[in-house]
């Protein structure tokens, strides 16, 4: 993976927990162009650790002069976005990966609808653009708590087939009523906690919408957890993965060779084979089918954690 | 340095010629007395100085007259080329890809002026002197794909990533080895694959599925294959068998030299950054059995290569019928030495 060295131009608090970054290149040479949806990866260096997180882009795709994300502070994650929060500064240096997509928009839908449930917005922001550039019909519904927390509203352009649907002020999103009556070739696209995703997938399908038109994007950065130890079977290596730190991570401070693009248990590029289990992998991901998750013979390092004696991972 | 760019035919008088230093060039698959799949992959572009590797799109001797066969195929047939309508917009991303890397690579010949969208192209060697404005269609005479790929050697795919998959969506193709554009387009990457022998079984497009679904922006990959073909033809394509299949039982021991070709076939991947949608480009080399001869190492490993090939892959790559007059011819070049190691000639 390409790696670019930037430098962090601005930072802004767009609401208590949701600040946005905006990275340019030093010498002012323009940054690769990306698709809407596409995300990068930060790294954030710590002491002996290096976290590394991926943010959607939310900046236009087009412009090369800049790129954008917004960052929502989770404070019982285990420290990126903190860092994020409390360590950048405008003027800082900062690594991150060229832009890579997992999200995009299929350009064959006659129709877009897309669903974002709280900071799931973020690639959203970007796909508005393109969808713009690409004059193509659409409508975006952004389901927030509270208006306080609804860092979106502050990047979203005002118009009418933009929704805000804010539960404090009981205007809580009806999904029947937005994917009933689409046109057909209408494609739905959902980003935010796992139950609008599972909601949104539910009413499509009662509604008999093809499943190649059902696209959703998990938001999620690896939890914490416990400490624990896994064995590198081609060098028999322990590898000791602290509280605040995921699988990947660990094993990437150990200088072990392993493939990754989202970090977040959804594009499948890091899942590893597992050689000996004697105990429990706790899957976070969102990639295996619960048939492998109770297998135990795979796992996917960017999210998951392990309980128990002894885990082999075949790296 | 300036380029001669060669008067040449890849069909009726067939007078396509290497010059001696296109020879030294040439692609050579084979890095080893052996052949099997493999998934030979390494990073584009890179590569010894001159070689066909140096840069994103490599520019020979062969340029003009490769650009004018294609327009006889095109005026012949315009299915060659064709993009479905959602892959408008990775046609826009394989031109800006094409115009910027020929304007760096050979500043000689190409030159790009961009402000904003408004763009000159100046394609010297084609004579094409162009203001455009970027994804804006109605300032081409046709379709960017087209546009770009009248100009560019080698033919293109741009595969569409849904589902887990590559749908072979749009594409320009006249210099095939023997598969057809109209007739795969829409498929995916498991079903335009599906007469490869043995490929499936070996595990082998599953393995290169999953790296080319994992090809980011800003790093590009090549690989080397390679098959045979009587007289230097480019468009060997199922739509005009009638037209070179038969040439095959042309083949003689006095002629074999001249008209037996290896056709080396150089693909690279890139993911394209508006689109999303992976450009396949795949650019054809040919060299006939007696300049591959001139490199003494080539002689030797080519005649063992052939020698010891599954049946099954001469049968598809379509010179089993051949393979004994062939081998016969290149025995003479075997003196049974060891060859080095790598596919550059000694």
């Amino acid at each position: 993976m390409s790696k670019l060295a930037l430098k962090v131009t601005a930072v802004e608090t767009l609401s208590p927990l949701v600040k946005r970054f905006r990275f340019e290149s030093p010498t002012g040479a323009p940054l690769p162009v990306f698709s809407g949806g596409a995300h990068i990866t930060v790294e954030m260096p710590e002491g002996e650790i290096v976290r590394r997180n991926s943010y959607s882009l939310i900046s236009d795709p087009y412009d090369g002069s800049g790129y954008e994300i917004a960052v929502r502070r989770e404070d019982r994650g285990r420290g990126g976005s903190r860092h994020m929060h409390t360590k950048v500064r405008e003027g800082d240096e900062i690594t991150v990966s060229a832009p890579a997509n997992h999200f995009q928009l299929d350009l064959r839908a006659r129709k877009h609808v897309l669903i974002a449930g709280g900071i799931g917005i973020t690639p959203f922001l970007s796909q508005l653009k393109q969808l713009g550039m690409e004059q193509k019909p659409f409508e975006l519904h952004y389901a927030a708590r509270s208006r306080e927390e609804a860092a979106g509203l502050k990047l979203l352009p005002g118009a009418a087939h933009i929704h805000i649907h804010i539960s404090d002020e009981g205007a809580r999103m009806d999904l029947g009523a937005i994917l009933d009556g689409q046109p057909l070739g209408t494609h739905v696209y959902t980003c935010g906690p796992d139950g609008l995703i599972t909601a949104v997938a539910d009413q499509a399908a009662r509604l008999g919408w093809p499943k190649t038109s059902v696209h959703s994007e998990a938001f999620t950065a690896p939890p914490p957890g416990e400490p624990f130890e896994v064995v590198v079977k081609s060098s028999g290596k322990t590898v000791t993965v602290k509280a605040d730190q995921s699988l990947l991570e660990a094993l990437e401070a150990a200088k072990v060779e392993i493939d990754y693009s989202c970090r977040g248990g959804a594009c499948g590029r890091c899942e590893t084979h597992v050689t000996a289990c004697d105990g429990r992998i706790l899957h976070n991901d969102h990639w295996l089918s619960e048939a492998e998750r109770a297998e135990q013979k795979t796992i996917m390092p960017c999210m998951s954690r392990f309980k128990g004696a002894r885990l082999e991972l075949d790296l | 340095m300036t380029m001669q760019f060669n008067e040449e035919s890849f069909r009726g008088d067939y007078t396509f010629r290497n010059s001696p230093a296109a020879i030294r060039r040439f692609p050579f698959p084979f890095d080893r007395d052996e052949y099997m799949y493999s998934v030979n992959i390494e990073q584009h572009p890179g590569g010894p100085e001159g070689s066909p590797f140096e840069f994103a799109f490599d520019v020979d001797e062969h340029y003009v007259a490769e650009m004018k066969d294609r327009e006889i195929t095109l005026a012949e047939d315009p299915m060659r080329c064709q993009s479905l309508p959602h892959m408008e917009l990775a046609g826009w991303d394989l031109l800006e890809l094409i115009m910027v890397s020929k304007a760096r690579d050979y500043p000689e010949l190409f030159k790009l002026s961009r402000d904003g969208n408004a763009w000159h192209w100046i394609n010297k060697p084609l004579g094409i002197d162009k203001k455009f404005t970027f994804l804006d269609p109605t300032t081409l005479p046709c379709g960017p794909l087209e546009y770009i790929t009248r100009q560019a050697q080698g033919d293109f795919a741009l595969l569409h990533e849904r589902e887990g998959n590559l749908w072979l969506d749009a594409g320009m193709v006249t210099s095939q080895a023997d598969w057809s554009l109209d007739f795969d387009v829409g498929m995916n990457f498991f079903e335009w694959h599906a007469p490869v022998p043995k490929a499936r079984k070996m595990g082998v497009f599953d393995k290169a599925l999953k790296f080319l679904l994992a090809v980011t922006q800003e790093k590009s990959y090549r690989r080397l294959n390679w098959t045979m073909t009587v007289n230097p033809r480019l468009d060997t394509s199922p739509e005009n068998y009638h037209k070179w299949g038969p040439e095959k039982r042309t083949i003689t021991p006095e002629n074999v030299g001249a008209k037996q070709f290896l056709r080396v076939e150089l693909q690279t991947f890139w993911r394209l950054p508006r689109s999303n949608a992976l450009a396949f480009p795949i650019r054809c080399y040919l060299c006939n059995l007696e300049d591959i001869a001139t490199q003494p190492k080539w002689g030797r490993r080519l005649h063992r290569v052939l020698r010891d090939i599954d049946p099954d892959l001469a049968e598809y790559k379509g010179f089993a019928v051949n393979q004994k007059v062939i081998l016969d011819y290149l025995s003479q070049f075997d003196d049974g030495a060891e060859t080095s190691p790598g596919i550059f000639p000694d």
